[in-house]
């Protein structure tokens, strides 16, 4: 390993510099070792250790070096082992970094790709939605190479999981931007005693009092000022390294800092997040060396480091002519200012340039950039007419290794476009500004189009004073703030050239001439143009090329900007980790009270909406099938025992409660004896089946229902808020936490109960369909005899925490008997041998009662039911399918069909099935089937195209299979 | 993510809720066209507004109704059913 390279470009402390000299940092970049110090970001080390390319472009893999330095100068992406797409203008530099650059062939000094930079006459913009669709059998050979060449960085899919809580937050006021606007604004609210929190995504705060100082100290000297003020406050919070990622509905934004994401909800949000600096358009504008004005700014204040020996400043502003000053005092040679207005700069900048000696050009542009080595060597300064038009007669040609540039701004105005706020274009301001803003919002300097320092903290103290005021806090009247008269940006800081490479979009290698064959393809039109030509939709999103876009297109169309207007600013703002986002994988899980008792009993679980139930016991050395089938025998010729404390239970009481049952079901429940249960089908206002369930009459005013383990929750809703229209006399709860239920059923099951209840359970005292309130096993309990699975049965619901004690009990009963617990597969199996239909699997959202054989349970004789009208309509209609039983020819069993397969009659669909398992009492394979009337005749034959195609041969049979008299269910004994 | 009053908990995240739909009266089924009671039960209307809306406090179980904007996304009042419109 060799000794890292020395740092030439560092300068000598500069003061308010972030770095940290006492603390050198060691790390590699591309395989070379560097140093730097603690505080610096990889871009600024590698910038004073004299790296120029930093990183290659996204489609000409062009080498590129520092552009705005704003956080967001994404040709600078690295990876750090598993770590990617880091931006090297904001990760803090950490010891031990190995760094690479992302988006290279072999390394970003000799990147193979960049023998795209010679073939971009033919890969004019948006070739890739025109050249590779054909030949078609080429297409994924094509994607396979353009996912590959177009990737940023490599996962790691090794790298470790990074779990990230979220933290919640709240605020009165929000302050994003601790500029001078922002920190003004923070301490107007502050002062007026609000609680605020003052965010910025950079790593100190002060914003452009830090960097752009114009050779001066007084900004510095303000900073330290309103550092001391904000410190006085202790109602403010400062978070620097926090970026408010997105503005959510009521204020509710993400804050983002380097650990976490923090969820704080604001009452008032003010805006004060500054503004974008924008390049200029001319030839070879994207060589290293090349960079905004506020980047050299920001190398020299923040990092102490000399961004170049030499600069040439392009400027349409006041901020450059600062620029030249800051570079002046930091050692550069600068000279000449190239000043795009013909009248040059009206403040005392101008005289203050003069007096160091640096000549200033007016109404000047730079035609062209040339460099040598991957950075920039020399600059062709022409006049021009303001418009685009050089005059190339006697370009003047001046070396320099530093070209800075500071032509024009775009608001950071995503929060706002994201809060809802109207943006106007000002045309004298030539700035997007904001016309109009919700309830709440406030924008305060650069966001807000002022830009002379005493304006931006007048108005970020006006925005503090008014948020306050808005929450009622006692504040002073804002003073009104004089508006600036200068524009900071240029209308067109464009220069036309017939070699073109003057990028527009530095992200998606965008040049000029790709917006003009855009727009000549039709797509003029902001969104369309964008994702045409993929402007503002690489890693920055846009922040230093769409307000050029928009002049291009503006021109195009002749226009004003304000006419193009802008896109949508989806959050986030910039990029955000995945591993900031990722949750805990939230999804909560419900276990009934007999959960330990199934886990020792070796269920294998199935999911049932939230609830975990037992598929089945497995018994070691059995097979799944072999498990089923014995559970399912044990209950024909024993006794089982089923955990039904998924079902949904609701207690209904009152005066009302059976016109009620009767409005909300299809049945008849007034009439429902007291000690009796009866089957309910509940449909939606259109007469589709949503639900059943067993109504059990506990007293003249006092029923209890069960609803379907999966609708529970949203059938006790649908019902409050029918009665929340009615008005009806009742009391409504429910009871599915609260109540556990199991179901002992089985020819035996009598014998088990009765060891352990004084119940009299005899078929006189306790018939079927019956329901009994007494103790079992000294626990209170209902019992409702009922026969869901087709053998005499006991579904027992007793108060949750004694749900065990129960189990246990019948269990230690039912040894004598070989009880067997089964779970929910036995049950399917079981309750379709009876022909019994389980909603949301024999009935889908279109499915009427009639179609699923639930007529008899229709009863039209009532005043109203829900569904009531739509099933009178739907009914004279006639059926559009019906569900019929049916077993296979036997002979066909070999290969059976599976739910959903489809019934096929002369080659088109004519049914599906339902449910379909292999049932021991039959013989057969038997099931349910939607079929088309014509063919749900008993005895009808019919075809189910099955796995691979095979065509099974199935009969319509009546229903139901097994036991159809219902003996079993009466027995005595 | 938007704060939503309900009448008897109050300000609350949207999380918390449940939307409902817009409050339609039903026709009476006995004195109603089979065309007007389809047009009742399949027929939302979707054009931006003021409406009324069904909301269910999830935690609470409260139903209530409220008036919102459909086209600010504001929520104008909140109140339980049956009382009186504020």
């Amino acid at each position: 390993m060799s000794a890292p390279s020395a740092a030439p470009g560092r300068l000598p402390p500069v003061s308010g510099e972030w770095i940290d000299r006492s603390r050198t940092i060691d790390f590699r970049f591309e395989g070379v070792a560097y140093q730097g110090f603690a505080g610096d970001v990889p871009s600024a080390a590698l910038w004073a250790a004299g790296v120029r390319t930093l990183g290659r472009s996204f489609k000409y893999h062009r080498p590129r070096g520092l552009l705005s330095f704003a956080n967001h100068d994404v040709n600078a992406l690295i990876q750090w082992g598993a770590r990617l797409n880091l931006r090297a203008d904001v990760e803090p530099l950490e010891p031990g970094m190995d760094l690479t650059a992302v988006n290279t062939f072999g390394g970003v000094q000799g990147d193979r790709a960049r023998v795209l930079d010679l073939l971009g006459a033919f890969l004019p913009v948006g070739f890739y939605y025109k050249a590779f669709h054909r030949p078609r059998a080429l297409f994924p050979f094509w994607e396979r190479f353009f996912r590959r060449v177009t990737g940023l960085g490599r996962l790691d899919f090794r790298a470790p999981r990074l779990h990230t809580p979220k933290r919640y937050d709240f605020a009165d006021v929000l302050v994003v931007g601790a500029g001078p606007s922002g920190m003004a604004a923070a301490v107007a609210a502050g002062r007026a005693g609000a609680r605020v929190v003052l965010v910025d995504e950079n790593a100190r705060i002060g914003g452009s009092l830090g960097w752009q100082r114009g050779g001066d100290t007084a900004s510095l000297e303000r900073l330290r000022a309103l550092e001391a003020d904000l410190a006085a406050l202790p109602n403010v919070s400062v978070r620097p390294g926090t970026l408010a990622a997105g503005w959510y509905a009521d204020h509710w934004i993400a804050l983002v800092d380097a650990v976490r994401m923090t969820k704080l909800r604001a009452r008032a949000t003010i805006v004060a997040g500054g503004a974008f600096e924008q390049p200029a358009v001319f030839r070879n504008n994207d060589l290293p060396g090349v960079m905004l004005a506020s980047a050299a700014q920001r190398l020299v204040h923040r990092y102490a480091v000399k961004p170049m020996d030499r600069a040439v400043v392009l400027t349409a502003n006041a901020d450059g002519y600062r620029a030249a000053l800051d570079l002046l005092a930091a050692g550069v040679s600068v000279g000449p200012i190239v000043d795009l207005r013909a009248e040059g700069e009206s403040s005392g900048l101008s005289e203050r340039v003069k007096q160091v000696g640096i000549q200033v050009l007016r109404g000047h542009c730079v035609l062209e950039a040339r460099g040598r080595d991957g950075r920039l060597c020399e600059v062709t300064i022409c006049p021009w007419d303001g418009q685009g038009n050089a005059s190339t007669a006697a370009p003047q040609k001046v070396a320099c290794d530093g070209l800075v540039m500071s032509t024009g701004w775009a608001p950071a105005a995503a929060l706002l476009y994201q809060a809802g706020a109207k943006m106007g274009f000002d045309e004298r301001r030539q700035q997007f500004v904001p016309a109009a803003l919700p309830e709440g919002v406030f924008a305060a300097g650069r966001v807000n189009g002022v830009f002379t320092l005493d304006n931006k903290l007048a108005d970020g103290e006006r925005a503090g004073l008014e948020a306050a005021r808005l929450l009622g806090f006692d504040a002073p009247a804002p003073r009104s703030v004089a508006p600036d008269l200068d524009a900071a940006s240029h209308p067109w800081p464009i220069v036309d050239h017939p070699a073109g490479r003057n990028f527009v979009d530095f992200d998606e290698d965008l040049q000029v001439k790709d917006f003009l064959n855009a727009a000549a393809e039709g797509f003029d039109n902001i969104e369309l143009l964008k994702r045409f030509s993929t402007v503002g939709m690489g890693p920055s999103q846009g922040k230093h090329s769409n307000m050029n876009a928009i002049r291009l297109l503006a021109r195009i169309r002749g226009a004003s900007p304000g006419e193009v207007g802008t896109t949508t600013a989806r959050p986030f703002f910039h990029p955000v980790p995945l591993s900031h986002l990722a949750g805990r994988g939230f999804s909560p899980r419900r276990e009934t009270p007999l959960h330990s008792r199934h886990a020792g009993l070796g269920a294998v679980w199935m999911q049932a909406g939230p609830w975990l139930r037992p598929d089945h016991y497995a018994v070691p050395g059995k097979r799944k099938s072999e498990n089923v089938r014995e559970e399912a025998r044990a209950v024909r010729t024993g006794v089982g025992l089923i955990d039904v404390g998924t079902l949904g239970k609701i207690e209904l009481y009152g005066p009302d409660a059976g016109a009620f049952l009767e409005r909300v079901y299809t049945g008849k429940f007034a009439n429902l004896k007291v000690g009796m249960t009866r089957y309910a089908v509940m449909l939606d206002e259109s007469g589709v089946v949503i639900d059943d369930g067993v109504v059990a009459r506990l007293a003249e005013q006092h029923f209890y229902f069960t609803t379907t383990t999966t609708g529970a929750a949203v059938v006790y809703r649908e019902l409050q808020r029918w009665n929340a229209q009615w008005n009806l006399d009742i009391g409504i709860v429910n009871a599915t936490g609260p109540f556990a239920a199991m179901n002992l059923a089985g020819p035996k099951s009598r014998a088990v109960l009765r060891a352990i209840t004084s119940l009299d359970l005899s078929n006189e005292a306790f018939p079927y369909l019956g329901v009994r309130q007494a103790e079992v096993a000294g626990v209170p309990a209902r019992v409702m005899r009922v026969g869901f699975v087709g053998e005499l049965g006991y579904e027992i619901h007793v108060p949750a925490h004694q749900a065990g004690h129960l189990w246990d009990a019948l269990m230690q009963e039912g040894a004598a008997h070989d009880i067997r617990p089964f779970g929910v597969e036995a049950q399917r199996l079981l309750r379709l041998e009876k022909g019994h239909i389980i909603i949301g699997q024999d009935t889908d959202g279109l499915t009427h009662p009639d179609e699923a054989g639930l007529e008899w349970a229709v009863k039209m004789d009532k005043p109203f039911f829900v569904g009531q009208r739509s099933v009178d309509i739907v009914r004279r209609r006639g059926l559009r399918q019906k569900l019929a039983g049916f077993r296979l020819d036997a002979a066909s069993a070999a290969v059976a069909p599976k739910e959903c397969h489809l019934v096929i009659r002369d080659g088109r669909i004519a049914g599906r099935v339902t449910s379909v398992a292999f049932s021991e009492v039959v013989g057969a394979h038997v099931g349910l089937a939607f079929l088309d009337p014509d063919l749900s005749a008993e005895g009808t034959p019919f075809f189910i195209r099955a796995d691979g195609g095979t065509m099974v041969q199935a009969r319509v049979v009546a229903l139901p299979f097994y036991d159809p008299a219902g003996d079993r269910q009466k027995i005595s004994g | 993510m938007k704060i939503l009053t309900c009448p008897v908990n109050g300000p609350r995240p949207v999380s918390e809720f449940v939307y409902g739909g817009e409050v339609r009266p039903m026709p009476d089924p006995a004195n109603t066209s089979d065309f007007d009671w389809a047009d009742y039960v399949f027929n939302r209307s979707g054009i931006p507004g003021v409406k009324v809306e069904w909301w269910y406090h999830l935690a609470s179980g409260t139903w209530f109704l409220a008036e919102r904007d459909t086209v600010a996304d504001r929520v104008l009042r909140t109140w339980l059913p049956g009382e009186e419109h504020p």
